[in-house]
This record gives structure tokens, sequence and C-alpha cells, in this order.
């Protein structure tokens, strides 16, 4: 399957990671040689194979719904680019 | 003393011949010499390090040292460590310094161990070169020109180079145990669930394992035995007991089943490679082993069907990078999609760029079950293939990669040409599978690695095949020739 211009600026736009115009034909050429080596798969039937998400078919443990941290908030937004009275700060979303 | 193994450091340390102080300044000092011509680390915690050899001495003085008490080692630089810089060698997080430890760098500390710093990778474990580093590459101590191998490049090129004893290494598809081949080591990938992922910063969830990096497999056996075991806080974690390595490493091989999948030792592989593993078969078979030929039909899938499931699950993991709760954050932002796509574009580098795209694409709507959907059922034939083998051998041999170390620059220009080099790892970590590579020789005075597969959860019988060997071979001893061993 070929990818195009069109298909990376959506993409890129899903992933929130810009690319710039310079950069769209390469980016799209590596992209394509990627798919292409991963379109191998569609030479073998799978049909009716369960699709494996865990190389032990485990099912995800879950625990008892307790609370077992302690705040520490402070400390944790100690590595935040920019907060203020205990919230992140980003540009304004709403006027 | 910097030449020891780690098992040699814990018993000198164990007869007094020495303090932890001591050898903890001997190979910080040796880093400050040598590591310049090589770039294994990103970060030298030198204070935190001589502190925490001086607690071990302490703890060994009051009598409650235990193994790897006082002995010093490297993290490479994926495992959060409290109050020390944990880049993943990305722009993204090169100021970030967590407030918390992984557990594996938990289990490393409660055992005593002394961390000398932050060892230098593939950005992200993306990579098999560590060319990817937002750091620079690191060079191969064998060789200058050459790759380290990746991703965790700068544990191998370190321990290699004796900067540490040994070092800790993720592996999602030969990220351990292909720069172990490249720069002549021991490198362990255990069993998916086997080591705790909770703080190794997340590639692809469904792949990531840690392992230790050693020259010696018994030097494995001890950091695996301080890293394994059930953590209540991973999910995907197993709950098994860990058992003695150490003690299985001396079992004898009598009778051992090794099965040579025929997909692997095709007429594509280099003769020099193929006579190196015969050679190493050859030594196996002198200690008791059998060899069989096994097919792995599948093989041939294991690439794109990796290629699909790692960067998938990458993109899902690696949209935590936002600009607003830790890392980078790119300048002056408009508006909020302003301050993420600049901050993403900034802080990653190309191929994780890459890899965020592709696997954006493939979770995206209209395409999930032609790809990511179809992977994971290839996936599952891929691990079938290995089940039934399993049955009729212990273990599957064959290279660790098709060549020896590549030259830097090689092959950066040129991704897929890269991925395909994986081509005899990325298998075992699609089945979940232990495997260990060792040194089985050289090839133009270059390390070559031999992999060894094993059934789920006996990384002890795959540490024993391999320390029986060092004990006929000395391979696993030869020091590189590019830095003063």
């Amino acid at each position: 399957m070929s990818i195009e211009r069109g298909d990376v600026e959506k993409i890129a736009y899903l992933a929130r990671i810009q690319i710039t115009d310079a950069q769209l034909d390469k980016v799209t050429e590596d992209l394509s040689r990627i798919l292409s080596l991963v379109d191998q798969m569609q030479e073998v039937s799978t049909e009716g194979v369960e699709p494996m998400s865990n190389p032990l078919d485990m099912v995800q443990r879950l625990r008892a719904d307790q609370v077992t941290e302690e705040n520490q908030r402070e400390r944790f937004q100690a590595i935040a680019p920019a907060t203020e009275a205990g919230l992140y700060l980003v540009p304004k979303v709403i006027e | 003393m910097h030449t020891k193994t780690a098992a040699e450091i814990s018993q000198d340390l164990q007869a007094g011949k020495y303090t932890s102080v001591e050898i903890t300044q001997v190979f910080l000092q040796r880093i400050k010499q040598i590591d310049s011509s090589l770039n294994s680390y990103i970060t030298v915690s030198e204070e935190q390090a001589l502190e925490q050899a001086k607690a071990a001495d302490a703890r060994r003085a009051a009598g409650n040292a235990g193994p790897l008490t006082g002995v010093p080692f490297a993290h490479k630089d994926i495992f959060c460590t409290d109050g020390i810089r944990t880049t993943c060698a990305s722009r993204m997080l090169e100021n970030f310094v967590p407030p918390y430890n992984s557990t594996v760098a938990q289990k490393l500390l409660d055992a005593g161990a002394v961390c000398l710093g932050k060892t230098n990778m593939d950005e992200f474990a993306m990579g098999s070169s560590n060319e990817t580093s937002y750091f620079g590459a690191v060079k191969n101590p064998w060789e200058l020109s050459r790759v380290s191998g990746g991703s965790s490049g700068g544990s191998a090129a370190a321990v290699a180079a004796r900067l540490t004893p040994f070092a800790t290494g993720t592996d999602t598809g030969g990220s351990i145990r292909q720069p172990a081949a490249f720069c002549g080591l021991t490198g362990l990938k255990p069993t998916y669930g086997r080591v705790s992922r909770l703080g190794v910063v997340a590639f692809a969830s469904s792949l990531d394992q840690a392992g230790p990096m050693a020259r010696t497999a018994e030097d494995a056996a001890l950091m695996l035995q301080a890293m394994a075991g059930f953590d209540p806080k991973d999910s995907t974690c197993a709950e098994r007991d860990v058992p003695d390595y150490l003690a299985a490493l001396n079992q004898p091989l009598d009778g051992l089943r090794i099965g040579l999948p025929k997909e692997y030792f095709g007429a594509d592989l280099d003769p020099a490679m193929a006579d190196l593993i015969q050679a190493a078969i050859k030594e196996l078979e002198a200690l008791g082993a059998q060899v069989q030929e096994i097919s792995l039909p599948n093989t041939a899938l294991s690439v794109p069907a990796y290629y699909v499931i790692a960067p998938a699950e990458a993109s899902a993991n690696l949209s935590r990078f936002d600009g607003v709760r830790y890392g980078y954050r790119c300048e002056n932002p408009t508006n909020l999609d302003d301050l993420y796509m600049r901050t993403r574009a900034e802080g990653f580098g190309d191929e994780v760029k890459r890899r965020i795209l592709i696997g954006t694409y493939a979770l995206s709507a209209g395409y999930y079950d032609a790809y990511y959907r179809k992977a994971q059922q290839i996936r599952r034939l891929i691990r079938d293939d290995f089940v039934k083998a399993l049955e009729s051998v212990d273990v599957i041999l064959s290279p660790t990669t098709p060549g020896t170390a590549f030259n830097l620059n090689a092959m950066s220009a040129d991704p897929v040409s890269m991925y395909l080099a994986d081509l005899f790892t990325i298998p075992v970590n699609l089945a979940g599978l232990p495997a260990i590579s060792m040194p089985a020789g050289l090839i133009d005075g270059l390390p070559a690695g031999l992999q060894l597969v094993g059934n789920y959860f006996e990384e002890a019988r795959l540490l024993n095949i391999a320390h029986q060997f060092q004990q006929r071979t000395q391979w696993h001893t030869l020091a590189p020739q590019g830095v003063p061993v």
C-alpha cells in the first residue's frame, strides 16, 4: 500500500508532530519504504488465527480499588515546564 | 582491578582485599580517562556513586552484605533513577530527573550495587546502531570506526571497555543481544514478564524486557538474580518464583537437545559466520549436546509484523510526551496544538518520529485490520512455530546477527536495511521467549555472537549452557583492541 503526501499530513496531525513542507517528501518516501516491508504480511493467510496481544496470552491483573499512593503533587510538578497554584499551565484554550 | 568480573569483585570485597569506595573510584577514574573516545555514558553520577559505595562498605562492616553489595554497575539511560537524570537519549527528556526509581533500579539499590552512571542508547531504544541518540553515537571499543550496536549500545561498549563490570539493558527486538554480540559480551533477554517494566521508559509494552549485559554468563546470572521477580506495580509481570541462577550454572549438558532452524541457516548466511557457528556447535557437542534441524516456517514474517506492532505500541506510549507535565516544551507556543506539535517535532529525533507515524497510521481508522490485527495474527503463528519446535528440542541455536559490527553511518540512511538485519532476534520478542547471546569467536578481528533461545522462564538453562561453553572456550575473555584495557 503506498502512502501519499496528504496521508502523511493527516497522520502527522493525528500524532501531533509538526512536519514542514520541506520535510514532507522525504518523510513520505521513508514511510512508503517501511510500509512496503510491512506489506509482506499480506502474502500469508491468517484466516481464523486469533490475534495475540500478549506473548503469554496473559490477562492483565486487576487490583483492589483502594488508595495506595500518597499525594506527591508538589514533587511531581517540580519537573513540569510551567505550573501555577498546583495546576499545569498551557496556552489559553478558550478565549 | 578494572579487568575483574563482577563475581571476582564480589569475592574480593567479601575477602576485604579492597573497599567498594576504592573499586568505585577506579571505574570513575577510568570513565574520565577513556570514555571521551567511546561516548558510552550520558551521565556519570560520581557523587551518588561514592555515597552508595560508602553505604555499601558500612553495610558490609555491619554484616549485612549480599553478593552485589558494593559492586559497581551502570544503568542503560532508560531506567528511571530517583534524583539522577534519565534522558532515554532524547532531547525530549534531556533534563528529566525522575521523582522515583524503576523497580529494577530499586532492586539493585536494595542489593547494595553501586550505580556509576547512565549509559548511552538509541533514542527511546529505537535503533540498532546507537546512532539515533541525541547525545551522539557510541563507538565500538573493538574498532572505533564501527557501531557498538543498539539500542543498548552504551551499556555494551562500557562493559566491553571495562568501564563497568556489568550493566543493565533492555531488549524489544534485540537491543540487548545485538550490541552484546557486536561488543563480545554475554547478554540475556529474559522471558516477557520475568523482570518488572515499572519505571523503564516504555517503547513497545508487549515486547519490552530488561536484562543483564556482562562479560560472563556467571555475571549475567548474578545480575539477573537481583533484577528478576514479581512486581505488583507491573500488571504484566509474572507471578513466579525466581530460581537460583548461580546454582544452576554447573549442571552438566549431557543429553541437551539443540535445534538449528533451517530458515536461519540459508544459502545467504555469511560463510564466515556459518563456520564460526559450526565450530561453536562442536564445542557444545563435546559437552554432551545433540544437534538436530528444526523449522520455524514463519520466520520471514517476523520483521514485517514487528514493524507494525512495535511502532503501534510506541505511538501510544510516546503520546505522553506532550510538553505539559514533564520533559521538553517548545518556546512561545501560540495555542495548545502548536504546543503539542512543535514540542514533539523538536523533542523527538527522526527515527522516533518515523515510528510514531507508522504506528499512528497502522492504528488509524480503516487500516487497523489490515495492519495491527494482521500483525497480531502473524505474531501468534510465529509464537506457535517456537512452541512446536521446543517440544522436540531444549534450546534453539543460531547466530545472534547476520554479521559483525558495521561501520558508523553505513546503514543510517536506509532504515529498512537496518531493520532487516535484526531478523534473528526479533522473532524471539514476538514469541516472548528468553534468549541469550554469547561470544562465539572473531571474524576479521570483530566479535560474533551465538544466540540460544529457551522455553518460557528457562533463563537458568540458558545461563547454564553459556557458562559451560565459557568453561571450554576463551572468546568471552578477549579484550577489545580500540581502547587501552
